[in-house]
This record gives structure tokens, C-alpha cells and sequence, in this order.
């Protein structure tokens, strides 16, 4: 047995050696510049080096176009390129809040981005609340020694894995005048019911599909709070006799709290970004009942014949102003979880 | 040995001489949507030219409609675009169209046979930028079939759209039809109605002016007709915007008594419906002003962004041959776009009869249209003007603003629009 040991011992060496042999060459190659580099710069400077190629993509694919977003934001006409286009200052934003009254987007000039604005807090409202609820309900469900755990938690999850496109091309076939759900409805008695042509029911399917769609990935993230709790604490309370409800109460939700945290803000920069599901599903219809404020952007810049940059810019600036706080409170939140 | 050496230095030859060929060879693309066979009938009388013309080689890249529609302007402005592409916003990309009169073997050939839709590609010159791949007009069809089922005369020849809201709801109630008229849900396809209402279109000095009373009329009749179940909210109300939505799937399914489409829909009824049911083409119901459609079509337009214009007008002169588009209208079942051949007669490749009888009403039909409709084809901006038109409509239809207020913000986009295009 020891001399089986001594041969899987030896031959384990062996591939280290054949591993850590080009591996070795390769470091002393890289050593070369980077040590060139390092008495160039001095070593304090030296994580700047690292970071640099990072800080370039980040720099050409996301604070450039901002950059632009906000330079086209202040110009007008149709023109493609920045250098043709007039310079209008601040006329597009004044142009979007141009308002009689916030309340009533009817009153503004600009009616279809305060519906845009609108309609977006509403999904919002309903579907973080309803998600958050749900995905507790669901970790915690999956959280205990049920049958098949594994199956189930590959069930809720496996919808995240679909394409936002496929999913809402699912559920239109499903909800359609001659679609699943009404078949089904007409063989238990019942009349159709035309889902896209109500606003009410068009907003509860955008935000059902929504919820269904991404569950799985906010599951996750409480499951994996939920697995964080000393089970200590729970046979504490279970010797105290403590009722379920308290335990609940007192133990699961203070705990998993940070984690929840970090679920609502997402869910809300996820809400405020949607898009593509509802413009499959239900096209920003009926009428504009579930047109968001993306949509509204996208319309604006790409499908009318005289395509508004300037004014889509000012509305994506708007947008991305809204995202930007709630990002920072993801990042407190986080840190305040990391923290304890 | 020796054999070896000659074999490779023979391949080798082959080699170079094959990539001297290719690299000689000039690779045209041209960008295509299809409403039924055309790309296929357009891919075999490209394969018979690039028999003739080794020398230029031709990428039929085909997309979807909406690409043409949203892609092919952004492309375009920042200089990528194809170097010929099939359009229908046919003056409003005229900016970017190529010229080929200089480079014609015959431009008063082109003058003579596309003379007028010239004109749509180039309203402010002369420029010779391509052909009409079909002309089309826009017209109602009908279920025949339900007609006769339900034994209610099918109106006749002058008949207004009253008329015939009233016999496809009879035909509706007396089979359980669930829709009984459907339209695209396009401002395009109101327009015609609209303007047989006496809708205008634009003021005496030819400056859009969307809504008047012809206008109003029409989006009147609309809105009542989907409040007392005439239309179905379904078709118009189920999204948002200007977004086009055709009723063609519930007609072919025999859930629709009339619906107002266009001759673009020959082909495609011919193959989905075919002998299914008696699908009709009728002419295009009356208002107090006229009886028309709207004209349109597709045009098959070369791009001023070219690195070839010489192959790329070689290749148009090709595809606008007398003989070449009477192969492709006959397979395509397309209205010539060419004034030749539409006095001379095309032979449609199709034996059926509704086919044949659709042809003849919608080609029948374009002597009829009235000259608003043409003035408001030709219009560079129209889009601006069908998008707001079928937007604002909507939003009434749908009950979240009233008709007023439609047609104010009808008016505000318009001006809007144009107000930002001209800076």
C-alpha cells in the first residue's frame, strides 16, 4: 500500500515539475518588463499599472459614452455625429420638464416621458415588493430538507438562464386571445379575456413575467443568506421553546436583513432598467400603459423618422442619474452587510 | 519526387491565380427585406448576373423589415451602410442615395419607364437613385366566402365606408365572426381614408397640416368603430407608438370579414390562404371626397457611400432591364413599378384567380388616387406625419386622452418633428 502511496507520490511531482517548468520560464519573461517597469515608476505607482487595463475598458465602454450621452444631451437636430450637430445647451431638458403639473403627465409638453416615468414607478412599486416577498417565501421554502431540493432549486432558478426575448415570447403565446390560458379558460366555462387590451392586466402580466423571470437569481442571493445563519441560534431557540413566528422575527429576518437589503436594491436598478420582456410582451401597450421610461428613450432615438438624439440623451441622463443613487445605496448596503 | 514537385507548384499556380481572380473581384452587398418570395426570385436573377459579370460579386444580406426601418438610417448616417438597399421611407433617406445618372449607359431609359417615382427618391432634384421593386396601393380585402355564408350582398362599386361597416358587421353577427374589419395599425393605411374623407394633408403653401376636418372625420370613425365592436381593440391597442401590427394571421384564419391592407398581401394570401376561402380584393371605399388608397411602395436604391458606384450602377442597369423586372413583378406578383411594362401588361406567374382578380382591382385602383395622396407619398417627412397620426389615435382609442386632445398632440408632435429636423 505505502509503495502504491510512494508511486502516486512520485508521479504527482513529476507533473508539478512538467507544469511548473513553463510556468517558471513564463514568469521570468514577464519579470523582465514589469521589473523595468517597476524601477521606472517607482512601486508605489505599481497598482496603477495593474489596474490599467481594466481602467481602459472601463474608460472606452462606460465613462466615454457617458461622456457622449451627456455632450449629445445638449445638442439638437438629427445629425449623427456630435461635430455637425447645433449646440442647444439645456433646451432638451427644458423641453422634457416642461410641465403644468408632475402629477399629470397630460400636462406636460413632453407627456410620453412623464408616462414613461409613471408607468416605470408603478412596475417598480409592485414588482420589487412582490418579488422580494417571493423570492423570501421561495429561499426559505427551499432552505428546508424538503424532497428533491436540488430539483426544486433548479426549477426556480432555471428561468434566469432564459433570454429576456424567449421569455416574454413564452408568455405572449400563453396569454394571446387564442393562447394557452385562454383555451383553457374557454374549456372551463369561462370568456376570454383579452390581456394586452386591458392596461391593468398588460401591467400585472409585465410584472408577473418580470417577477417569474428573475426570481431564481434573488432566491439565490437569500438562500445563500439564509445558509449564512449559525444553526446554533436555532437550537437555542428551539431548547427555549420559542414559537416559529419569533424565530422567524427575531432570528431569520434580523440576520438575513443586509442580504434583503441588497435584493431591493437591485431589484429596484433591475425594475427601473427594464425593457426588452414588456417590449416583446406587451410592446409598451395598451396605448402607453406599459411604455417605460427605456422604451420612451429607444422611440425617441431610433424608431421615429426624425430620430432625436439630443432629447433621448437628456431623458437616458435623467435615467442614469436615478440609477446612479440607487447604485450608491447598493454599495452602502453591501458594505454595511460586509461589515456586519 | 519530380511528380510531387510539379503537382505543388501547379497548385500553387492554381493558388495564385485564383486569389489574383477573387482579389479582381468587387464585392457588392445589398441589403433586402421580403413581404412573401421575392428575396429568392432576387437571389436566382442575381446568380444569372453574376454568371455574366464574373468580375462583381453580390451578398444579398436579407433582414427584417423593422432593421430597414430603424437600423438602416443609423448605418447610413455614420457611413456603413450597403451599397444598395430596399427602402420604403423612399425620400426621407434621400440624402444618402447615390446618383448613378453619371454613371448610365442609359439615363433617358430610367427617365422614360420610372419617371415618376423618381421623383419620391429625389423630391428636390433629378438625381436618377434607383427603381421601384413594386408599387403598391393601399385597398381593403375581404372574406367573400363569409359573405355568401351569410347571404348579405357584398357592397358595390362606390359604396362608402359606412357602407361597409355595416355589412361586415352583418356578416360578423350572422356567423360569430370575432372581428369584423380589421386595419394594419399604420398611419400610412389610415391616410387614404382619411384624405377620401377630404382630408388635406397639407395647407395652401404646401406645409404639413395633419388635421382639419377630413381628418378628424376619419379618426372619428375609427374611434366609434372600436368603441361598438366594428375593430377589435386587440389588433391596435395591444402595443404602443407608431409600432406597425398587421391583422394578416386572423384574416388568413378567417377571423376578420374585410381587412384594409394593401396589394403587398397577393403573395402572401396566395400561398397561406390559396384556395382556403374566396379572399377578395375590392376597390377602396368612398368618402364625400374621393375613393383611394395610398400609393407606396419599395425601391430598390443605390448608396451614395459606396466604394464602387461603377459596379453598383452596372449592376441597377442589370436589375432594371425591361426583361429582368417583368420576370421578377410576374414571380413576385408584384404592381410594376415600371411604366412600360404596367401599359404593356405583366404575366403573373399564379393560376389563382384571386390572385389574378387582386391584381387587376389594386393596378385598377391607381388611376383613382387622388393627387393628395400622391403629394403626401412624395412628401420626404410623411412618416413623421403616420406616426403621429397613428400614435395619438390610439391613445384615444384606448381611452388615456380624449379625440381633442389627440388631435393637439397629433399637431405638437408634428411640429416637434420637423421643427428638430431642420436645425
Amino acid at each position: 500500500m505505502a509503495h502504491v502511496d510512494d508511486k502516486l507520490g512520485n508521479a504527482g511531482e513529476m507533473l508539478q515539475n512538467v507544469v511548473a517548468w513553463p510556468l517558471g520560464i513564463l514568469f521570468k519573461l514577464l519579470d523582465l518588463p514589469i521589473s523595468a517597469i517597476q524601477r521606472l515608476i517607482g512601486i508605489r505607482r505599481m497598482p496603477w499599472f495593474f489596474l490599467l487595463p481594466n481602467l481602459a475598458f472601463f474608460g472606452l465602454f462606460v465613462i466615454l459614452p457617458l461622456l457622449m450621452n451627456l455632450a449629445y444631451s445638449v445638442t439638437g437636430g438629427t445629425q449623427l455625429f456630435l461635430q455637425d450637430r447645433p449646440i442647444t445647451g439645456t433646451e432638451q431638458y427644458r423641453f422634457l420638464f416642461d410641465c403644468g403639473s408632475y402629477a399629470d403627465p397630460l400636462t406636460c409638453r413632453e407627456d410620453r416621458f412623464w408616462k414613461g416615468i409613471f408607468n416605470t414607478s408603478i412596475f417598480i412599486f409592485f414588482q420589487v415588493s412582490f418579488m422580494v416577498l417571493f423570492s423570501l417565501i421561495t429561499a426559505l421554502v427551499l432552505n428546508r430538507e424538503i424532497r428533491a431540493r436540488g430539483f426544486w432549486r433548479a426549477v426556480f432558478f432555471f428561468p434566469v438562464l432564459l433570454s429576456p426575448v424567449v421569455v416574454a415570447l413564452i408568455w405572449k403565446w400563453i396569454l394571446l386571445r387564442d393562447g394557452i390560458l385562454n383555451a383553457f379558460l374557454v374549456s372551463i366555462g369561462l370568456d376570454r379575456i383579452l390581456f394586452f387590451v386591458s392596461p391593468e392586466w398588460a401591467m400585472f402580466w409585465a410584472v408577473f413575467v418580470s417577477i417569474w423571470a428573475h426570481l431564481g437569481f434573488y432566491t439565490l442571493i437569500l438562500l445563500a443568506g439564509l445558509q449564512a445563519i449559525q444553526p446554533d441560534l436555532y437550537e437555542a431557540a428551539e431548547m427555549d421553546g420559542t414559537s416559529k413566528e419569533r424565530v422567524f422575527f427575531r432570528i431569520t429576518l434580523p440576520l438575513l436583513w443586509p442580504n434583503m437589503l441588497v435584493v431591493i436594491v437591485l431589484a429596484l436598478i433591475k425594475g427601473v432598467q427594464v425593457f426588452d420582456e414588456v417590449y416583446v410582451l406587451t410592446g409598451g401597450g395598451p396605448g402607453t400603459a406599459t411604455q417605460f421610461i427605456v422604451q420612451y428613450i429607444y422611440n425617441t432615438a431610433f424608431t421615429n423618422q426624425v430620430q432625436n438624439f439630443g432629447l433621448a440623451s437628456a431623458a437616458s441622463m435623467v435615467l442614469g442619474v436615478v440609477l446612479f443613487i440607487l447604485t450608491l445605496t447598493q454599495l452602502a448596503a453591501t458594505r454595511r452587510r460586509d461589515n456586519g | 519526387m519530380k511528380t510531387s514537385l510539379k503537382l505543388l507548384a501547379a497548385s500553387s499556380a492554381f493558388a495564385i491565380i485564383a486569389c489574383g481572380a477573387a482579389s479582381a473581384q468587387t464585392e457588392l452587398r445589398m441589403m433586402w427585406y421580403n413581404d412573401g418570395n421575392e428575396g429568392e426570385v432576387m437571389q436566382s436573377i442575381l446568380d444569372r448576373f453574376e454568371t455574366t459579370h464574373p468580375e462583381i460579386s453580390v451578398t444579398l444580406d436579407v433582414v427584417p423589415y423593422q432593421a430597414v426601418l430603424e437600423s438602416l438610417p443609423i448605418q447610413l448616417a455614420a457611413g456603413n451602410g450597403p451599397d444598395i438597399a430596399r427602402v420604403t421611407d423612399l425620400g426621407g433617406l434621400s440624402q444618402y442615395y447615390l446618383d448613378l445618372r453619371p454613371h448610365l449607359q442609359d439615363a433617358a431609359y430610367w427617365e422614360t419607364n420610372f419617371g415618376p417615382f423618381l421623383k419620391w427618391l429625389d423630391p428636390d432634384g433629378d438625381a436618377i437613385n434607383g427603381f421601384m421593386t413594386q408599387l403598391t396601393v393601399t385597398g381593403p380585402y375581404i372574406n367573400r366566402t363569409l359573405f355568401e355564408q351569410a347571404d348579405v350582398d357584398v357592397p358595390g362599386a362606390g359604396a362608402t365606408w359606412e357602407d361597409w361597416a355595416a355589412a361586415v358587421n352583418e356578416v360578423a353577427a350572422a356567423l360569430d365572426i370575432p372581428i369584423p374589419m380589421a386595419w394594419d395599425r399604420s398611419g400610412h393605411r389610415v391616410a387614404g381614408p382619411a384624405i377620401a374623407q377630404g382630408a388635406l394633408m397639407f395647407d395652401a403653401e404646401g406645409n404639413p397640416a395633419l388635421v382639419d376636418e377630413g381628418l378628424q372625420r376619419m379618426s372619428q370613425m375609427l374611434y366609434d368603430w372600436h368603441k361598438d365592436g366594428t375593430m377589435s381593440q386587440e389588433l391596435w391597442s395591444s402595443v404602443s407608438g407608431s409600432t406597425y401590427l398587421g391583422a394578416n394571421e386572423d384574416f388568413a384564419n378567417a377571423n376578420v370579414v374585410m381587412y384594409m391592407s394593401g396589394s403587398w398581401q397577393i403573395p402572401q394570401f396566395a400561398s397561406t390562404i390559396g384556395d382556403a376561402f374566396d379572399w377578395w380584393a375590392v376597390p377602396a371605399p368612398c368618402g364625400p371626397a374621393a375613393c383611394t388608397g395610398m400609393p407606396g411602395g419599395a425601391a430598390l436604391a443605390a448608396i451614395g457611400d459606396t466604394e464602387h458606384p461603377e459596379e453598383v450602377a452596372i449592376l441597377m442597369e442589370y436589375l432594371a432591364q425591361e426583361d429582368v423586372l417583368a420576370e421578377f413583378y410576374g414571380q413576385t406578383l408584384f404592381i410594376p413599378g415600371h411604366l412600360g411594362l404596367a401599359a404593356n401588361g405583366i404575366e403573373f406567374a399564379t393560376d389563382d384567380p384571386r390572385a389574378a382578380h387582386a391584381l387587376a382591382t389594386f393596378s385598377a385602383a391607381v388611376p383613382t388616387i387622388s393627387p393628395v395622396a400622391y403629394q403626401l407619398q412624395g412628401y420626404p417627412s410623411n412618416r413623421v406625419l403616420f406616426n403621429a397620426l397613428i400614435s395619438r389615435l390610439n391613445e384615444a382609442i384606448v381611452g388615456e386622452i380624449s379625440l381633442e386632445d389627440a388631435y393637439a398632440r397629433m399637431e405638437s408632435d408634428v411640429t416637434a418633428q420637423l421643427a428638430e429636423s431642420s436645425r
